[in-house]
């Protein structure tokens, strides 16, 4: 009976059922996540036209980045896409402890990357590396930015802060989503049924994925590091 | 409900294979390719890319309007990243006339 009471609140007036309630949320997260594909799509384009036109220095600054943290971010981060696949299906199976468990999992994991991401940045702070509030490269940054340009050096750690930021403020964002599921979930609003905002978030949580996925290779992996 | 129910194991291997992907092209970064390590570490995180989309994100089981609706978002991407590379990439072909030098773009190292 409280799945049915559930399903009755769930479906908003100017729906037919909630299979078309459902389509219509899918359809809407995916035109949004089109829109931030073009928001991150600026600052890639940017990217492009840069790291051709300065990319001595792009690949000097690249390789002062920790390949093992950004490796082991990915990891992390495609682990938490999958505990967050593992979310929906346990809210379309109507297993409401799995669907708990794993929505904690995924924010658990979100959680570690985004703590990893603080050290890097420390870490550059450490290193003097930081355009404009800290840029005073010395020892071995200085060595590996000096022959593509100290000023094309910071440009590209500019990229580096826009892109891994504005994917970080996503990642805050995506957490916020999931207490908010975790909540519901424990709640039991979710049922077989009803479940379109666990299938939403985690289209979102899945986009901001992949920007990560053409972040570490752009990022990190310039010019190889042989 | 068009919901499909996709079983554990397509999840788990799906995982498995973009670990998989992760450690091929961090491995790949420390072989010199040339031009290709570029190559090669795009077209991974593209193969990456397509196995989050139509796995995790279910565009195997999503119907026509989500299809177009991403492949629209695709489109306008290339045509952002490709119209404004083939500015930039061509400007040097012909020499600016000396008079617009001072306002010339830089040109390519």
């Amino acid at each position: 009976m409280a799945d049915m009471h559930a399903e009755h609140t769930a479906l908003a007036h100017q729906f037919e059922d909630l299979a078309q309630q459902h389509d219509a949320d899918t359809l809407g997260i995916w035109l949004f996540l089109v829109t931030e594909i073009m928001f991150f799509g600026g600052l890639f384009a940017a990217y492009a036209i840069f790291r051709w036109l300065y990319y001595a220095a792009f690949e000097g600054g690249s390789h002062i980045l920790d390949i093992r943290l950004g490796a082991i971010n990915t990891v992390v981060l495609l682990a938490s896409s999958l505990t967050m696949a593992l979310s929906v299906r346990s809210a379309q199976i109507g297993n409401r402890r799995a669907l708990v468990l794993f929505l904690i999992l995924t924010m658990i994991l979100g959680g570690v990357f985004l703590g990893l991401k603080a050290y890097e940045y420390n870490q550059k702070f450490v290193e003097h590396i930081v355009p404009s509030l800290d840029w005073a490269p010395d020892g071995e940054a200085l060595a590996r930015l000096t022959p593509g340009g100290l000023d094309h050096a910071q440009l590209y750690f500019f990229f580096y802060f826009a892109m891994t930021g504005l994917h970080a403020l996503h990642m805050i964002i995506g957490l916020g989503l999931l207490l908010w599921l975790v909540l519901r979930a424990r709640k039991g609003s979710f049922t077989p049924s009803y479940f379109a905002p666990v299938e939403v978030v985690g289209l979102y949580w899945h986009f901001v994925d992949i920007v990560w996925i053409f972040l570490f290779p752009l990022l990190y992996l310039i010019g190889g590091r042989y | 409900m068009s919901q499909q129910i996709v079983p554990l194991k397509t999840y788990v291997l799906v995982f498995v294979s973009l670990i998989g992907l992760t450690l091929l092209t961090t491995a790949v970064a420390f072989v010199d390719l040339g031009a290709f390590n570029t190559v090669a570490a795009l077209v991974i995180a593209f193969c990456k890319m397509l196995l989050v989309i139509f796995f995790f994100m279910h565009l195997r089981h999503s119907g026509g309007l989500v299809r177009v609706v991403l492949l629209a978002g695709f489109f306008w991407l290339a045509l952002l990243i490709g119209l404004t590379m083939s500015d930039y990439r061509t400007r040097m072909w012909t020499p600016a006339p000396d008079a617009w030098s001072s306002t010339a773009p830089p040109t390519h190292p």
